[in-house]
Formats: structure tokens, sequence, C-alpha cells
């Protein structure tokens, strides 16, 4: 950045790339055509990867974030570009991942007289972002990206946004291109772990006869992984999992529970029952991990450790709390955590895994499982998995047992559909040696369907499965279980063959309808290495995900078994 | 089953565009009612100070203090609830009085400390400053007279002695 003759546009893309940034996704507008020309006269590194749609572009992103570590950025026009990334950004938000979103603006002339394509953006996306930013003056550029790549990545990451009138870009640059960042109110560096408080769960842990180990999302993003294995090993506990927090601890250790929560394992939901020690690292207790929350842990010892000041004491109330990163306090507790006697906790879990397992019947019709199951076999379960929401996200979450960080990329708190396929792009983008598989229901799939070109564009080798069920399936076990089951606003009829869209887009399609079939098709899918391929799977339609702790129950209300079809009322609408 | 009650909360922010909007955001998301706010300049250039009174219950204002702390423009907010500080308002209040009750709307003036700062043949402005409790007992008094306009500016507090607000 040695040039000085920079326009605010070219300034931006030298700034964003001297933050390392290697990818930018989006689609351009008038209010970004100078920041695209500047993609081109300043012969930047960053490559820029045309979407289909904005949304698209910062699941993109978030992909790319949640599978590397690293932030991604997002480049939109003003108006319907920016309002388009609005899903992008929430998603990201609430799971805090690092992402920066540049929007282009209306001249700073023009905002607040409804010009062509102006969208308040900056003001619209205030309680989804981290930190954002409606640049005044050109000058302020260097300083403003430097500031949003900290916010972004510091502390608890999440999204920040930069919008950019065109005025703005177009200007010349006459400032300093090292300015200095000016944040008197951020302070992300998490607190060292309290040394008292650090004993006083040592001395918890020491007492506790039934210990669980409850990990979150912070342990993935601080890392923590490694400290985590060697605690739970050192003290001999079970380690349990949100829906976003799998990879954190090995899911193929003998000591993990997988998932806990609304489709939880069983043996996670009851051991997080009978537990009297829960030690939550990095998880905000979300309620669907909770049921009811003063129903959650009621006999137990409730640790929370937490980089967030705010989540603590949210949904309930701790005995113990610990402010900090979650490394560094389990590094901290290892050096003095004894030996609790749990002999006979981990003989009881064992025998709940033996007695609770998952399971499904491989008679009646394909099973979304099955083909978790023999993906999972096929692979070793060597892949980076992105799910979409529904029905097929939480069999993905049960039967994929994740054993690595950042190889899992799930949108948790927003549940937004149409995440899955953009998220295994991005993700893809940034592990391109990685195997990246996408697991989408029919619906979820066709929300962010056209991004299918980009993979093709990029000839990136993603295994993009849709499980067909025809249904919006989630909404549909819903209904059937709560609703007498009328179907309302849930058959997904019409549906396109999903193997020919991707034959349209000139790439591999592959249709699997039998059991007999899913090792062949799947095997075939693995081996095809020169694009994308979609696998259309035709699965069992009316299937529902269990164990579930209904809604509103708390974790000892979880049902385990489907009531038999047999009893099953007739649906509404064929009753007339 | 919400226990709430009046709270006073002095923040300090970066004096950057788009604060007071993102403040105004976590209180309302929940449930807060913000009573009276202001914001004003302080001995740093850069740093304004905003002082907020709020109804709500205190385990709600937890988080949202919190919630407000992470803001990234947020530089300290604390609850001055129960402390001993110095909390005052200004109120500026317009009665229509004629000649013949004049008089008794000066005393009652006199007797608050507040001053008349306008007057014409039909019509009085009265400038009160000082603790709300104060206020509100002269406005009471006003009542009876015919009150037409009124004015408060919030409240402003300060910490006593040498403790930092
Ligand atoms: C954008 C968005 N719209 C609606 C929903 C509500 N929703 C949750 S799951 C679901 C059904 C998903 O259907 P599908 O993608 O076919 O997956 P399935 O459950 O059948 O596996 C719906 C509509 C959502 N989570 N996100
Ligand atoms: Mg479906």
């Amino acid at each position: 950045m040695t040039k000085t003759s920079w326009d605010g546009a070219q300034i931006l893309v030298k700034s964003l790339e001297a933050q390392g940034i290697e990818y930018m996704f989006g689609i351009p507008g008038g209010a970004t055509i100078p920041i695209f020309d500047a993609l081109v006269t300043t012969g930047t590194k960053i490559k820029f990867v045309l979407t289909r749609h904005e949304q698209a572009a910062t699941h993109m992103a978030d992909g790319y974030a949640r599978a590397t570590g690293r932030p991604a950025a997002v480049l939109v026009t003003s108006g319907p570009g920016a309002t388009n990334t609005v899903t992008g950004i929430m998603t990201a938000h609430i799971d805090s991942v690092p992402m920066i979103v540049v929007s282009g603006q209306a001249a700073t002339h023009m905002l607040g007289k409804d010009a062509f394509q102006e969208a308040d953006i900056y003001g619209m996306t205030m309680p989804i972002v981290k930190h954002s930013y409606l640049i005044h003056d050109t000058n302020h550029i260097p300083r403003i990206v430097r500031e949003a790549f900290h916010i972004a990545t510091t502390g608890r990451p999440g999204p920040v946004l930069i919008d950019v009138p065109k005025d703005i870009s177009m200007a010349p640059f006459v400032g300093d291109p090292l300015a200095a960042m000016e944040l008197p109110g951020y302070n992300p560096e998490a607190p060292a772990p309290d040394p008292a408080t650090i004993q006083a769960i040592a001395d918890a842990l020491l007492r506790a006869r039934k210990p669980i180990i409850l990990i979150g999302h912070g342990v993935i993003i601080s890392d923590a992984c490694t400290a985590i294995r060697t605690l739970a090993e050192k003290i001999h506990a079970p380690v349990t999992s949100t829906l976003l927090g799998k990879g954190g601890f090995p899911e193929s250790h003998a000591l993990s529970l997988g998932m806990l929560g609304m489709h939880g394992t069983a043996y996670a939901n009851k051991a997080m029952v009978e537990a009297d020690l829960i030690l939550n690292f990095g998880s905000r207790f979300d309620d669907r991990i909770l049921g009811v929350p003063a129903r959650f842990g009621r006999d137990a010892v409730k640790i929370h450790v937490d980089i967030d000041p705010a989540e603590i004491g949210k949904m309930l109330k701790p005995e113990i709390v610990c402010l900090g990163d979650a490394r560094q306090v389990a590094e901290a507790l290892l050096k003095v955590v004894g030996n609790p006697d749990t002999g006979a906790w981990i003989k009881h879990i064992n025998a709940l895994k033996k007695d609770f397992p998952l399971h499904y019947r491989r008679t009646g019709g394909l099973k979304m499982q099955h083909i978790i199951e023999e993906l999972y076999t096929l692979t070793g379960g060597k892949a980076v998995v992105a799910t979409d929401v529904g029905q097929h996200q939480m069999w993905t979450a049960q039967y994929w047992k994740v054993d690595r960080r950042n190889d899992w990329l799930s949108s948790g708190g927003a549940g937004t559909m149409g995440f899955g396929l953009p998220a295994a792009i991005g993700a893809q983008f940034g592990r391109r040696k990685d195997l990246v598989v996408s697991v989408s229901g029919d619906g979820g799939f066709q929300m962010t369907m056209p991004d299918f070109a980009t993979a093709c564009n990029h000839k990136l080798p993603i295994k993009a499965i849709v499980l067909n069920n025809s249904y919006l399936g989630m909404v549909r076990q819903w209904q059937e279980l709560f609703y007498a089951d009328r179907k309302s606003g849930v058959d997904l009829e019409g549906n396109p063959d999903f193997a020919k869209i991707a034959e349209a887009y000139g790439a591999l399609g592959l249709r699997i309808k039998r059991a007999a079939d899913v090792r062949k098709v799947l095997t075939r899918a693995l081996e095809y290495d020169s694009g994308p391929c979609i696998i259309d799977v035709q699965v069992h339609k009316e299937q529902n995900v269990f164990p579930m702790v209904p809604a509103g129950k708390a974790l000892e209300d979880m049902i385990l078994e489907p009531r038999p079809r047999r009893g099953r009322p007739p649906v509404a609408a064929r009753k007339k | 089953m919400q226990n709430n009650f009046t709270h006073t909360l002095s923040v300090v922010v970066a004096n950057k565009p788009g604060v007071l909007a993102r403040i105004a955001h976590v209180f309302a998301r929940r449930g807060f009612n913000i009573d009276s706010l202001v914001v004003s300049s302080s001995m740093e250039g850069n740093v304004s100070r905003m002082t907020i009174t709020a109804l709500g219950d205190p385990a709600n204002l937890y988080q949202i203090i919190e919630q407000v702390k992470k803001l990234v423009d947020v530089i300290h907010c604390t609850d001055h609830t129960g402390e001993d500080v110095v909390v005052k308002e200004m109120a500026l209040v317009k009665v229509h009085v004629g000649p013949a009750a004049r008089t008794e709307v000066l005393q009652v003036a006199d007797h608050f400390g507040a001053e008349s700062v306008d007057m014409t043949e039909s019509s009085m402005i009265l400038m009160a400053v000082g603790d709300s409790d104060k206020l509100e007992a002269m406005l009471k008094l006003l009542r009876k007279f015919k009150v037409v306009e009124l004015c408060r500016t919030g409240k402003v507090l300060m910490a006593r002695g040498e403790l930092p607000t």
C-alpha cells in the first residue's frame, strides 16, 4: 500500500487485501461498480466469486469461515443487493461467525431521499451485526476496514457491515493507509481465568460423582478441543455437545455422548438429566438444549464458562461462573483437577448407550439415516459436512460423528433453510483438498439451488445430497405429532428432478431410490472429481425424527419411539 | 411476575454516529421503556455521556447492561440505582395566569427556588432545577392554575465525592 493516488474504492480493496482476505463473494450493481472496477485496477490478490444470489454469498462467506476459522468478505450493491444479505448476516451473527459485508450505497447527498436503490441497510441490520459502519469520509476507509476485521474476528466473533456510499468510493483518498484503530469501547481480550474460580470448579468436580461436560461453539472458536479432550480423559467424564459444538470433542471417542437437546441422543439427554455436575464450555444454554430452563439440571452443580458476560445468567443461574476463553479455562483447569470417582457413572452411561441407542428400521422404505450412515462408512467420516435445516439436519447430526473442529457446518441459532449448499461451496473454496458434502432437504435445497451454478463454474467437487421426502418434513412432523396430522402448507408437490437440475448445469446428477443402490451410487459420487454433483435421494416420505423433546417440555419428557403408525388419524384434507 | 422499578444508568460512549440507536434497540427489544435520556458532551472531546432512566425488572436490566456494554462504541455502562449520587433535572413550565393570580404563582415558584423566565399579560414560564421529587411537588401545587406546557430535561447524574460516575 505504498501508492498514494488511490480512490476510495481502491483503498477499500487494498485495505481488505491487507487484512488477508482471500475470497469475496457477491454480485455487483450500480453503487458498487467503482469497487468492482477497483478489483481490476488494483490487481488485488483477492479472488472474487460471483454468486447467483446475495444470500448465498453470505452463506458462502459463513461456510468458508466455519471451515477455516478465517473470515471472508461479501460485496453487494445497495438496496436489494444489501437487503438480500440480511438472512445471511443474521445466521452468522447468532452463530458467532466472523464475516465482513461490504455494501454499496447511494451517494451521501442522496441518503434519506429515497434515491434509486437506497436502503438503510446500516439501520436495518443494527440488531444482527456485531458492529457496522456507514462511511462518511473516504479517508476513514483503512481505519474502518482494520477495525471491522478486528471486531469480526476477536472475542466472540460476528459479522461486521461496512456501507459505502458511491461518492465515498469515487473520491480520491488522501489519508493514512496505516491509520490506527480507534476503538476505546472495545475490549475483546478474555479475562485471564480467575484462579479462585478455577479451584472452585476443580473442587466441585472432585466432589461430583456424575459429572458431564457440555461443549458448545465456543470450544471450536477458541480451539479448546485438545484441552477439553485431555480434561475429559483425565477426570473421566462423558462429553456431550450442542449442534454447533459438534467436532469440539471427537464424537467417535468412547466418552462422547453425541449431541443433546431436542433431537439429541437419548443417552446424552438421560445423562444430562441424571448428572450431578454440568460443566458447560462455550455453549449459551440455548432453548433447544435446555427444554424448560427451570427444570434443566435442577439437582446439578451448573458451571458456565463463557467469553461473553452477556451470556452469563441469561437462560439460567449457574452455581459457578467462569468468564474467559474456553481454551484458557480448560488449560488452567487441567493443572488443578483431581480424579473424581466416576467409575459407576461411566458404567451407567455405557449401559444407557447400549439400552437406548440411535436406531432405525432398514426395512419399509429408504431412510435418511441409512444414507448418512453409509456415507460415513464410505468416507471414514473424513469430510466437511454442511447441512441445511430440517429433519435431514437432525439425522445428520445424530448419525454423522464429527471428530475434528471446523468439519461441521450447520445453521444452529437461526435454523436458516438454504444454508447448506452455499456453506459447502464456501467451505470448499477454503479447503480445496478436503472432501466437502452438503446434506439438504428438498425444501431448503431449492432456496439457494441457483448457486449450484457457482459450484459448477469453479468445478468444486462438492457432493450435494438432497434427502428428498417431498415434504417440508420437519414441519410435517410437528403437524403429525402435535396437530393431529393436519398437513398444512408442507407438501412440496412440483419438486423438480434434482438429478436433471445437475445435468442442466452440465454437472453430474445421480439418483437413489432403493436401499440396495445406496452404496453403489454414493461410491460413484465420491469417485467423481471433475465438478459438483447432485444426488437426489428419494427417501421415505413420512418418517419422524426421534428422540424428540417436544417444544416447551423438559429433557426428561423426551419421546423415544414413534407411536404406531396404524393408529394415525386420517389426513384432514381427505375427510371430506 | 415482573418486579418493575426505575433505574438510573450512566453510559459513556465513543461519540460515533449510530451509537444512540444501538443503545435504544437494546432497551426496546427487551421491553424496557426509557423514561428519560440525556446525551451530553463530557470532559473528553470524542466521548459523550448518556444518563438513562428506565422502568423495568432488575434481572432483565442486568442483561440489558451487559448487552449495552457489548456494543463496540460503549466505553462503560453503570447502574447507579440506590447509590450515593446527585441526580438533578430541570423543568420549564408555562402557566396561563393573569395579573390576579400572578403573585400566588410567584410564591410557589419562590418556595421551590424556581425562576420566572418569561412573563406576559396572560402567561408565565417558570424554570425549576432540582431533584425530581421537588419538581413533582412544585407541579402539584401549580396544577390549580392553568399549566399549558411542560418540558423536562430528564435526569442527569453524578457520583458524589471522589467516586467517578
Ligand atoms: C428460511 C426458512 N424458512 C422456513 C423455515 C421453517 N422450517 C424449518 S424446517 C422446515 C422444513 C424443511 O424441509 P426440507 O428442506 O425438505 O427438509 P426436511 O425437514 O424435509 O428434511 C421448515 C419449513 C426455516 N427454518 N427457514
Ligand atoms: Mg423435505
